[in-house]
């Protein structure tokens, strides 16, 4: 459904993404997993396009996403900050966004009611507190009933409660076999939804693989405790790197 | 294109600086019609204030703006809403109130006291003007990152073209002032929107008759159709240009 082919992107000295070449399908929940500024949001945002790469494309449906902004019809997206106009109010972004996808869209506000934005319509989205903003991204996300979903850490700066809700929905949204990508520190999070893991570092895929093959691969059974294996043996391949570049 | 425009337009309107604006050029050009006897007169004197201000409010406002409504811009671009549509969007928004500002400032008065030639001139030439400083602050604004940076960028370009433009003038007229410089000096005022508009009102005036032979000269041409349509088209130029620009790297930018 999404297919990056040799993406690079650099800012000034910093390598964000160093040739990526993946493909997402649909029924497939990807959990981009890596360090900070590992390049994970870059990627997300270069789908979106919002980052324009320097090489390669990005094909959605088989059409590159540089010629044809429809696409975008077709994904709802958290992102990890959200930022709204400041002085306009919860109502009114919900209906400006809407006016925007226009009307032939099912339209699914499961989440805006579960959350209870509806009870506070009426406030500037200045006034939010961060996890409400987050609740807004999220319930925006989910409005249209898109078939790729992009979540940016989606629980970080929720409560229990709602990150709980969104968990649920989450699940409800994969069992319709839909696209979904997240990115999240929190593994126990995503151990319970994902599918396949794509794994980042430094700008380059180090790992793609189904959580099966992972399990395998590492001998481990719980994502935390696979992930930590990756990540010890990736240093671990760095260091014999380095020593080798200092022993000359 | 119109929808996203509604949501600038709605945004411009609640912060209230264009309504201050428009009362500030009411106010400007009613006591300057009370003041002078003679409208003509008064007229003269609204341009050179017209000159100076709608400029510096078009740049200013329009970059200061473009930073406040930046959220607002990324959260179009993540829904299905091309680059082009809106920055042409918030581009109609901002220059359709300033528009509005300066036909209801100083139009009404114009319109009530000096109904002729030079007064609806003055309109135009004004409203072109808040066109193009707009077109060009959107330029200075996408070139830099941060806020503070784009301001300053604005600023200078707004000096650059009130003053710094005409001393570079003075200066080659005082070393060439031995050779004919009319020509020399008509092409190079089309570098800067401030001058074009002023050399073109002031020859609509009765002041032209006292500006000698080079008045004559200026007169002959800018009197002219052509001279209307040279003014205008390259006015045009001077908004459409920027823009462009401004299209260009907005399309290519991270954000």
């Amino acid at each position: 459904m999404i297919k990056i082919e040799n993406v690079h992107k650099q800012f000034k000295k910093l390598k964000a993404l160093d040739n990526i070449n993946v493909d997402f399908n649909k029924g497939q929940v990807v959990s981009l997993i890596g360090p900070n500024g590992s390049g994970k949001t870059t990627l997300i945002k270069s789908i979106l396009g919002l980052v324009k790469p320097d090489n390669g494309q990005i094909l959605f449906n088989g059409i590159s996403t540089d010629k044809d902004i429809s696409y975008r019809n077709q994904i709802g997206y958290m992102p990890q900050i959200g930022r709204y106009p400041d002085n306009m109010k919860i109502g009114q972004v919900f209906q400006m966004i809407r006016n925007l996808r226009g009307t032939d869209h099912k339209i699914d506000e499961e989440l805006f009611y579960r959350f209870k934005l509806d009870t506070m319509q009426d406030k500037t989205m200045k006034s939010l507190s961060g996890g409400t903003r987050q609740k807004v991204s999220a319930a925006l996300a989910f409005l249209f009933d898109a078939d790729v979903l992009i979540l940016d850490e989606p629980t970080a700066g929720l409560d229990p409660i709602a990150s709980e809700v969104l968990k649920e929905k989450i699940i409800a949204e994969k069992k319709k076999g839909k696209l979904i990508l997240l990115t999240s520190h929190i593994l126990s999070d995503l151990e319970e939804l994902t599918t396949d893991v794509l794994y980042l570092q430094d700008g380059k895929v180090v790992l793609y693989n189904s959580i099966k093959e992972l399990y395998d691969l590492t001998g481990e059974d719980k994502l935390s405790k696979a992930i930590a294996y990756v990540m010890k043996n990736g240093n671990q391949q760095q260091e014999f790197h380095y020593r080798k570049i200092a022993n000359g | 294109m119109l929808k996203i425009s509604k949501y600038v337009l709605y945004d411009i309107l609640r912060n209230r600086v264009v309504l201050a604006y428009t009362a500030f050029l009411l106010l400007v050009s009613l006591s300057l019609f009370q003041m002078e006897e003679n409208s003509s007169k008064a007229v003269l004197s609204l341009l050179n204030i017209v000159l100076i201000v709608v400029p510096l409010v078009s740049m200013v406002f329009s970059t200061i703006h473009w930073y406040n409504s930046y959220e607002f811009i990324e959260l179009m671009l993540t829904q299905p809403v091309s680059r082009k549509k809106v920055l042409l969007s918030e581009f109609a928004g901002i220059g359709s109130s300033l528009v509005t500002a300066y036909l209801v400032g100083v139009g009404i008065p114009v319109v009530l006291y000096n109904f002729d030639s030079t007064g609806i001139a003055l309109l135009l030439i004004g409203s072109l003007l808040t066109l193009v400083f707009t077109s060009i602050a959107f330029f200075a604004s996408i070139k830099s990152r941060d806020k503070a940076r784009g301001i300053g960028a604005a600023l200078l370009l707004w000096f650059f073209f009130a003053l710094i433009f005409d001393g570079l003038l003075l200066v080659i007229l005082f070393a060439f002032s031995d050779y004919p410089l009319e020509k020399v000096i008509m092409v190079l005022s089309s570098f800067n929107p401030i001058d074009l508009g002023r050399i073109y009102l002031m020859l609509q005036m009765d002041v032209s008759a006292l500006m000698g032979y080079t008045g004559a000269t200026y007169k002959d041409f800018f009197g002219s159709s052509a001279g209307m349509i040279y003014t205008f088209g390259t006015l045009l130029l001077w908004m459409i240009v920027p823009l462009l620009l401004s299209l260009r790297s907005f399309s290519k930018k991270d954000l």
